[in-house]
């Protein structure tokens, strides 16, 4: 639904998105993880039509974005960079607007507000006007009106950022029950979103993509993935040294594989050796990797780095 | 079209949710009574005529006018609703034209507002409506000029304040251009061509003849290029945002 090609933009000297492609088809949501001036909100801008690109092209559902503005926004549904809307409106009348610009009318009209009203939970606001509304209440208004004509392609700029933990909660349940038949891209820096929502990720650092994958390949990318940590009553380091690179954590061992993929066989190894060794065990885990991990190595610029 | 009302009507409902409308229509209606019966000598005339009233539109819309534009593209631009407005199946030129439409039918409406004018001429003696009817268009044309300036100082900044003073400065180019003191002081070193052409393109000079009664082709093409151009300048500092 969504095909990127190439796509530069540059601002002064700076290039803010710097060569981007990807594709987003139709029941996949797409987590666009990137440090803070990466480069998200401006490609997601473009994406919508609000920012022409420097070069490139942004596809939308078969339509040039460039070429054909209109058709291709017709097919999306925004919900902009902290939830901008129209603060003097009241939730109502804010949504009896975005469904009019929709070209919904009367009975359409009624009948798509009700049902992102109860999609979002609006139904006990929605005589209040917007600038009264909680954050969490004004970001539900403002994805209710980008669902509000059951667009084929949804696009969120940081639908999460302000919620409490109850309510981002939910707006992660309720993109993945909407991933389910749209194409989804939605930003974030909160990675333990892209377990709850994504079907894949797309990490994004200084306008270059640095990583594309499903949460789990991110993952592996991790140096922790597939170690092994244990924490037993008699356990060394020298008996553990055999299996693999050993660390000492507080009060408990981890062990690398030697290979990144023999993971399940370094579990066993463990356990055999325990087993032979007699040693009390009090916990056994075997690490999935951390994608806050991963993050952090792929995007911390080359100076940090250890 | 519809999509344009839509817009339009968004907007004139949002002149309403907040004071600003009833500030402005009060205060547009006490000084246009202020002007035109204290300042403008309107008994002292002995004429049955609005010429008191009317003459002091061009100095009354330099500093109201602005206050109604400055709202319009700024507003969207700070609290980033421009953002999603244009993201919307509209294109540009269509919101362009749909808020300036709405705020130029604001505008119209406390116009309008102004009839106790015409019916006081009325009971006080025998005016020329037809005159009056000119001159109402006339005003009506005049403030959509200012709008339409004031509409394309908005887009220039997210800053209202900003937005005013740039407003009032371009509609005071607008009326100086014209104005006598100012022609007066050009003939003393331009040729009469170059005075002649620095008048034209002043909102008074072409005020002027509605107030005679005259609804003449020239001065209504002269508000319309005004306002159409200052749309179209809207647009292009518009598209300049979006580029970045």
């Amino acid at each position: 639904m969504i095909r990127i090609e190439n796509l530069v933009k540059t601002f002064g000297a700076k290039r803010a998105v710097d060569g981007v492609s990807f594709a987003v088809e139709r029941g996949e949501v797409l987590g666009f993880l990137g440090p803070n001036g990466a480069g998200k909100s401006t490609t997601m801008r473009m994406i919508t039509g609000f920012m022409p690109p420097t070069a490139g092209k942004v596809a939308v559902g078969g339509y040039d974005v460039a070429e054909s503005p209109l058709e291709a926004k017709r097919l999306i549904g925004y919900l902009p960079e902290s939830a901008a809307s129209y603060a003097d409106m009241t939730v109502r009348g804010f949504l009896n607007f975005a469904a009019e610009m929709r070209g919904l009318h009367r009975a359409a009209r009624r009948k798509a507000v009700n049902r992102v009203v109860e999609l979002c939970f609006l139904e006990s606001v929605l005589g209040q006007s917007i600038d009264t509304l909680s954050k969490g209440y004004r970001q539900r208004t403002c994805l209710a009106q980008a669902l509000i004509h059951d667009p084929e392609v949804l696009v969120m700029d940081e639908p999460t950022e302000g919620l409490d933990p109850n309510q981002k909660h939910e707006v992660r349940n309720l993109i993945r029950k909407l991933g389910k038949n749209k194409a989804i891209v939605f930003s974030t820096h909160i990675l333990e979103e892209v377990d709850a929502a994504c079907t894949r990720a797309i990490i994004i650092d200084r306008g270059k993509i640095v990583a594309n994958g499903t949460p789990e390949e991110l993952r592996q990318m991790s140096a922790l993935a597939g170690a092994v940590t244990l924490s037993a009553d008699g356990a060394s380091a020298e008996k553990l040294s055999s299996l693999g690179r050993v660390e000492q954590l507080d009060g408990a061992w981890r062990i690398y594989p030697h290979e990144k993929g023999k993971a399940s066989e370094l579990a066993q190894a463990v356990v055999e050796l325990v087993a032979r060794e007699g040693w009390k065990v009090e916990g056994m885990y075997r690490e999935r990797g951390e994608l806050d991990e991963v993050f952090r190595r792929i995007t911390l610029p080359d100076t940090v780095k250890q | 079209m519809r999509i344009i009302w839509t817009i339009a009507k968004r907007e004139l409902g949002a002149y309403f949710t907040s004071p600003v409308a009833y500030v402005f229509l009060v205060i547009f209606l006490l000084l246009t009574g202020f002007f035109t019966f204290t300042a403008g000598n309107f008994f002292e005339r002995g004429e049955a005529s609005l010429a008191a009233f009317f003459g002091w539109h061009p100095w009354l819309y330099l500093v109201l006018v602005p206050a109604v534009g400055m709202r319009v593209w700024a507003e969207e631009r700070r609290s980033g609703t421009m953002e999603l407005l244009l993201t919307m199946p509209v294109a540009t030129w269509q919101a362009i034209v749909a808020k300036f439409l709405a705020s130029w039918i604001f505008l119209a409406l406390a116009l309008a507002l102004t009839f106790p004018a015409i019916v006081t001429v009325n009971v006080l003696g025998e005016p020329d409506n037809g005159i009056i009817a000119a001159g109402y268009v006339g005003s009506f044309l005049l403030a959509g000029a200012y709008l339409a300036v004031s509409c394309m100082t908005s887009a220039m900044t997210r800053n209202q304040v900003v937005a005013f003073i740039l407003a009032v400065v371009m509609c005071l180019f607008l009326i100086l251009a014209g104005f006598n003191p100012v022609t007066d002081l050009l003939t003393r070193w331009a040729s009469p061509e170059v005075v002649d052409t620095v008048a034209a393109f002043s909102v008074v000079t072409h005020f002027d003849t509605f107030q005679r009664g005259v609804i003449d082709s020239r001065d209504l093409l002269f508000f319309l290029s005004v306002i159409g151009f200052a749309l179209f300048a809207t647009g292009v500092i518009i598209r300049g945002h979006r580029s970045g």
